[in-house]
């Protein structure tokens, strides 16, 4: 049912930007106001989070590990699974980041003959890996929307991404993997019964959102073949802020637009913030040296000293006498 | 605030990546590029806002003509009839590479690869 709710969602942004558009002819609203709005939401939004995150404090060391503590010297440390130092915990972050170490230890359960098993599972980190790299690229690309002249990077990632030249425009392979990757995301969700029970509209909504985009960025490019130079001459003129609605913008352009809009403001608000709050897990960017620091915890007041009971008895011991309390010393 | 330099420079430097596009252009205009348009016609084989959007299927269409089917006779919308050659048909009136195919194909960052076959017309300078 999840999943249906986030299609209809999905379906419904569609039909607001095709009506909006096609019918309501709102294509300044859709072209100009949205996407300053939906950028400065998305700017503002993820910067409170981050600062958010950041005033939690989190002073005493929690990593999650998955190796060798450090110990004693013929025992095999293992460094980038159980960081001591700043450093490890760095190379171990940077890991985690582009390499998605974490996912690479995902196992399934599944009852054999009658008995749970646990199994290793690789499909989940590659395709996550698909769909990040992708979607990174894609980015990447669109950067010549923005530009004039476009730099060489950008020419160049579209030239790797397209080596394959096939067909007119030639095919990216970035817009492939992207379905790729985003089509296993979501069938493991609705395939997976456990995993089924567990997922939410939160899950399927942004899934199925950027399928959206995907898909009516994919149909510009290959099936309608819409005219790039009228895009780009809206795209230049809100980077340049003095706004325009060329003439020839096809509705599909003001869609997915609307979609990515759409993404950009849901984006602070949502699980999708896992962007920014993966460089602020303390289970994750922590050195485990806890038996190697002593913890001095940082809100002690140091005006507060530490009382002991027998402080405490001597304090009370003749209030405790009288109330029938029973004391170490009697007198 | 803990590490709270180091997350601020993060998160800045994140942000700035991000609204790349906006400060980057500041002060800066965008002018659609102007193409050279023939002066011996009128007419091209397509509309023109046609031929923006859908070129690159014609040519593609016509290179398989010509070369996998051996068809070198294109019939156009209107029923005119055209010589299928990039050099001879497209180039007769468009005459130069830079002042007309270089100029969108540049702003937009496509490289179409017609030249690594095609000899590009010599130009007037």
């Amino acid at each position: 049912m999840n999943a249906l709710y986030s299609l209809v969602l999905v379906f419904a942004l569609v039909l607001i930007a095709l009506f909006g558009v096609g019918s309501a002819h709102m294509a300044g609203l859709f072209g100009t106001l949205l996407p300053y709005v939906a950028v400065a939401v998305f700017l503002v939004g993820f910067a409170n989070r981050i600062i958010g995150w950041a005033k939690s404090p989190v002073p005493f060391r929690i990593p999650t590990t998955g190796g060798q503590q450090k110990s004693l010297d013929f025992i095999q440390h293992d460094r980038f699974d159980n960081p001591v130092t700043p450093g490890q915990t760095f190379i171990r972050m940077i890991l985690e980041i582009c390499c998605f170490r974490s996912l690479f230890r995902n196992t399934k359960v599944e009852l054999r003959d009658g008995r749970v098993t646990y199994a290793s599972s690789k499909f989940l980190w590659l395709f996550s890996l698909l769909f990040h790299y992708s979607f990174l690229l894609i980015v990447i690309r669109h950067m010549r929307l923005f530009f004039e002249p476009v730099p060489e990077c950008i020419a160049f990632v579209e030239m790797i991404d397209g080596i394959m030249q096939i067909g007119v425009p030639r095919l990216y392979m970035s817009d492939l993997l992207i379905l790729a990757g985003l089509g296993f995301l979501l069938g493991r969700r609705l395939k997976d019964p456990k995993l089924r029970y567990i997922s939410l509209v939160t899950d399927y909504f942004p899934l199925l959102l950027i399928i959206g985009i995907a898909l009516s960025g994919i149909y510009m490019r290959y099936f309608e073949h819409v005219d790039i130079l009228a895009i780009k001459k809206l795209t230049m003129g809100l980077v340049t802020f003095s706004p325009v609605i060329p003439e020839g913008v096809s509705v599909v352009f003001f869609i997915h637009l609307f979609l990515v809009c759409v993404l950009l403001v849901y984006f602070p608000f949502s699980k999708l913030m896992h962007a920014g709050g993966v460089f602020l897990s303390p289970t994750r960017n922590m050195p485990n040296d806890t038996r190697i620091n002593h913890h001095e915890n940082p809100w002690n007041d140091p005006n507060i000293k530490p009382h002991s009971y027998e402080a405490y008895e001597d304090e009370f011991r003749e209030a405790m006498i009288e109330a029938g309390l029973p004391v170490e010393k009697k007198a | 605030m803990h590490y709270g330099g180091k997350i601020i420079t993060g998160l800045v430097i994140f942000l700035g990546l991000v609204s790349m596009p906006f400060w980057f252009n500041i002060g800066g205009s965008y002018e659609e590029p102007k193409v050279e348009l023939p002066k011996n016609a009128k007419v091209c084989v397509a509309p023109t806002q046609n031929m923006r959007e859908n070129h690159m299927k014609l040519l593609d269409q016509w290179r398989d003509m010509a070369l996998r089917e051996g068809k070198r006779t294109y019939i156009s919308a209107k029923g005119d009839k055209y010589t299928i050659s990039l050099q001879n048909t497209c180039m007769q009136c468009h005459t130069s590479k830079e002042q007309f195919c270089d100029k969108c194909h540049v702003d937009a960052s496509v490289t179409p690869y017609c030249w690594d076959c095609h000899v590009p017309p010599k130009e007037a300078k």
